[in-house]
């Protein structure tokens, strides 16, 4: 049984995978950041580090992750994503975090 | 007739330049990875088609493209730069001792003597080797596990090696060199090293003798003459007649003998080429003008080559990997700017020309001469 989830990857990131808009991927078992993520990057091998880091797995320092409106960037990677993001019928957001003057 | 291949690393994406063997007029293609820093790229002299290009970001961490077509295409191959066993740790800025952690890529050295081998040079300071086309990466692990290596500490870029020197016809012996740790020689292709910086004297360190902690900026040598070393220091140039084992100054009467890239002329041992720099603090040329200083004799005797460059109000910097030579018979020289020029000259630095003027800031300069 697996769900296919929503996945808004940020602009340099979609040029990496050669993708436009939204993404789509299906994951097996329960709905996490890892889940997600793991399955985002089985099928876009170049993103592999991109999101999370190599060594430690952990999300990297400048990427953030929402959904549904909330924040989830501090969530524990295994803890299950909301509802609608699960069903489809809310994106998984990966945003580059604001930089500038 | 040759061709002429340009390639240029900057803040926000790479760039390749390309023209003939007079060097007139040329073609700018790009950007390529744009918004992207592109730290280095570099192509193969064993197959020019294969370019590397070391992308890295702050937001999106490491990534390595290769081109197999001159750099018209890319794609993404390996970026798992994992160090072997246990990391240990290094100085950090306040003495203090700090786990050693991967943070880019400077270097990217395709091999000399195998066109699916390729070098990687790392922040925190170690040397990788990919015997396939960059897809995987194994750490030649001897060099950071060096006795000395507890003792290495960043310069202020970070600690980083950016400078990988290969034997013209021995491949297992290899120079590198790191900020600010000195430099290194290897005779068993990276198996166990050896600091070759006797001689260097630094003012930033309190031991003169010191064999390690030396900010070394970049390394050059002529292939038919590979142990003659040239060195670029954080202050000093200097010069090694014995493959490093002893350094000797030759800043002789350059304005500054503080500045970043070194060059050696394709064709002439013992002519260098080096961008003299106001100071550590300042980073732009003494008194506002460009001046690229090149001595004929291996250094000691300078003479300020300033035809075509601006020679006031001039307040860029020139990096470590933003100098190259191209083979063509009547020499080329190339150096990019923190301002976005990218500069060459076709007569061995007598005179210069803005390939381009307002790109931005450039990290490093390459070239291929294709035949």
């Amino acid at each position: 049984m697996s769900d296919t989830v929503r996945v808004v990857l940020p602009a340099h990131l979609r040029s990496m995978a050669k993708v436009q808009g939204e993404i789509r991927v299906d994951v097996t078992g329960a709905v996490t950041q890892r889940s997600v993520l793991d399955a985002v990057e089985a099928e876009f091998p170049m993103l592999l580090g991109t999101i999370r880091d190599r060594a430690t797995a952990k999300r990297r320092p400048f990427v953030r992750f929402y959904a549904c409106e909330e924040d989830l960037s501090h969530e524990e990677p295994d803890a299950p994503l909301p509802d609608r993001v699960a069903q489809g019928d809310e994106p998984f957001l990966v945003i580059g975090a604001m930089a500038g003057g | 007739m040759g061709g002429t291949r340009v390639l240029v690393g900057t803040r926000k994406g790479a760039f390749v330049l390309t023209s003939d063997e007079a060097r007139k007029d040329w073609q700018v293609d790009g950007p390529h990875f744009p918004g992207m820093e592109i730290y280095h790229l570099k192509g193969s002299s064993l197959n020019p088609d294969r370019i590397y290009a070391s992308q890295s970001s702050a937001w999106f961490g490491q990534v390595i493209h290769r081109s197999d077509d001159g750099g018209s295409t890319w794609e993404t191959v390996g970026n798992d730069f994992t160090y072997d066993g246990v990391p240990g740790q290094h100085q950090w800025y306040d003495g203090s001792l700090r786990d050693w952690a991967f943070t880019r890529v400077w270097h990217l050295e395709p091999s000399l003597h195998d066109a699916d081998t390729v070098y990687a040079g790392v922040e925190d300071a170690a040397l990788f080797k990919s015997t396939d086309g960059g897809t995987t990466w194994t750490e030649l692990s001897g060099l950071r596990k060096h006795d000395t290596g507890p003792q290495w500490q960043p310069g202020a870029g970070g600690m980083c090696l950016h400078t990988i020197l290969q034997h013209p016809s021995d491949p297992d012996r290899l120079f590198v060199a790191i900020s600010a740790a000195g430099a290194f020689r290897t005779t068993d292709g990276g198996t166990t090293w050896q600091p070759i910086n006797k001689g260097l004297r630094s003012g930033e360190i309190p031991d003169q003798d010191s064999e390690v902690g030396h900010c070394v900026h970049r390394i050059d040598m002529h292939p038919t003459n590979p142990d003659v070393l040239y060195m670029q220091k954080h202050w000093d140039v200097m010069r090694s007649k014995d493959g490093g084992d002893s350094w000797q100054e030759v800043s002789g009467n350059l304005p500054s003998d503080f500045g970043f890239p070194i060059a050696v002329h394709a064709h002439e041992a013992e002519t260098i080429y080096v961008v003299p720099i106001l100071s550590d603090s300042y980073h732009y040329p003494p008194d506002g003008k460009l001046r690229v200083y090149r001595s004929r004799t291996g250094g000691d005797e300078w003479e300020a080559l300033t035809e075509g460059l601006p020679q006031a109000d001039c307040y860029v910097n020139v990096l470590r990997d933003a100098m190259a030579v191209d083979q063509h018979e009547s020499c080329g020289v190339y150096f990019g700017t923190t301002g976005g020029q990218v500069y060459a000259s076709d007569d061995s630095g007598d005179s210069w020309a803005p390939i381009v003027r307002d790109l931005p800031a450039v990290l490093s300069v390459e070239v291929q001469t294709l035949q």
